[in-house]
């Protein structure tokens, strides 16, 4: 349940964001998450349809989840595969010497926003 | 002039960025103080407080002894822990699940000067959000116990994969909870292959000794390469 935290963390980033590029209202927000981040999306929707609220610069800003998929590099074998399907052991060689290339991400790809009129 | 659009903004902002970099203080701090830091993960009821106290016990003629005790709330475990010796400070975490970087800094600059030369930081009960953030601790150690069943490197696999040693307490169940310590150990090193693992009892005392004299060496080790670099 640390959803609720990364909620309050984005929102927190935001804010920063917001202030840098001179943002007075956002319409959307676009995450990016790793398939292996831990993160469960669905807690992380509702934390941030409840956050929102209370807050103006994000009141209206939809929140969309685009999932990036875990591949893992084997060293043995020089292969790739589906983290997902096959955990730490290499399904073509059987080699534990393997490490994560990506899928632990959690970022703030883009938002769409208003800016303050000069 | 119109506006009123709505513009595309890049940001690109990792979220465990500000854990990182809280991180990366802690270890700056241990560095420079000449400490070493446990981070000591388990379910509520593995042994968390009774393996600790075992363990001050074993290092507190060889090393200062630290705590730092996580809890939603209450200090019931820090007296514990107190009575045996240690320096101990209590840390609510209030509604959060885990303890993150920024919280073990904290921690830490409440600790008595100089640091311990050992400090374990006692997490929240716990299998899932603790294995997530990385406090900046240079062993992350998991209790496992017998009870719990050797099923859980399938169900929990994060914890068991971000451990570097891994004990088994209560092995003095091990016959009324059938579990099998072969399938429990083939279970996590399919996920971590280089896990150090020890079967203890904290109830007993087995199975102590041989731990908490790889763990002496282990600190020790640490530290004589801070001391040499400080000086």
């Amino acid at each position: 349940m640390h959803e609720l935290g990364i909620v309050k963390h984005v929102i927190k980033t935001l804010g920063d964001v917001a202030k840098e590029n001179g943002v007075k209202r956002i319409g959307s927000v676009t995450l990016e998450v790793g398939e292996v981040s831990g993160v469960v999306i669905e807690q992380l929707v509702d934390c941030w349809n409840y956050f929102r609220e209370k807050n103006e610069l994000v009141k209206n800003a939809e929140l969309t989840v685009e999932t990036l998929e875990a591949v893992t590099f084997c060293t043995a074998c020089e292969k790739t595969y589906r983290t997902v399907d096959h955990g730490r052991i290499c399904p073509f060689c059987k080699s534990k010497e393997t490490y994560l290339l990506r899928g632990n991400e959690f970022s703030i790809k883009q938002i769409e926003a208003e800016l303050i009129d000069e | 002039m119109d506006n009123k659009g709505f513009d595309l903004i890049e940001v690109r902002a990792g979220i465990e960025a500000e854990n990182g970099r809280y991180a990366l203080l802690v270890r700056e701090l241990l560095e420079r103080e000449g400490a070493f830091l446990i981070n000591l993960m388990a379910s509520p009821g593995a042994g968390k407080t009774s393996v600790l106290c075992r363990v001050i016990d074993a290092l507190k003629g060889r090393f200062s002894v630290g705590v730092m005790e996580a809890d939603m709330d209450a200090d019931v475990d820090a007296r514990t822990v107190r009575e045996h010796g240690a320096d101990v400070v209590q840390l609510h975490t209030g509604t959060s699940c885990h303890m993150d970087a920024k919280m073990t800094l904290e921690g830490l600059g409440a600790l008595k000067r100089p640091l311990p030369e050992v400090i374990v930081l006692e997490n929240v009960g716990n299998l899932v959000c603790p294995a997530e953030f990385d406090v900046g601790a240079d062993m992350r150690l998991m209790i496992l116990s017998v009870p719990e069943g050797d099923d859980k490197p399938l169900k929990y696999p994060l914890m068991f994969t971000v451990s570097d040693w891994m004990l088994i307490n209560k092995i003095d169940t091990a016959a009324i909870f059938d579990f099998d310590f072969e399938r429990c150990e083939r279970n996590v090193r399919t996920l971590n292959p280089d896990i150090g693992i020890f079967p203890v009892s904290a109830k007993t005392g087995e199975g102590f000794a041989g731990f908490t004299e790889r763990l002496a060496e282990r600190i020790e080790e640490t530290l004589r390469k801070r001391r040499g670099e400080t000086r």
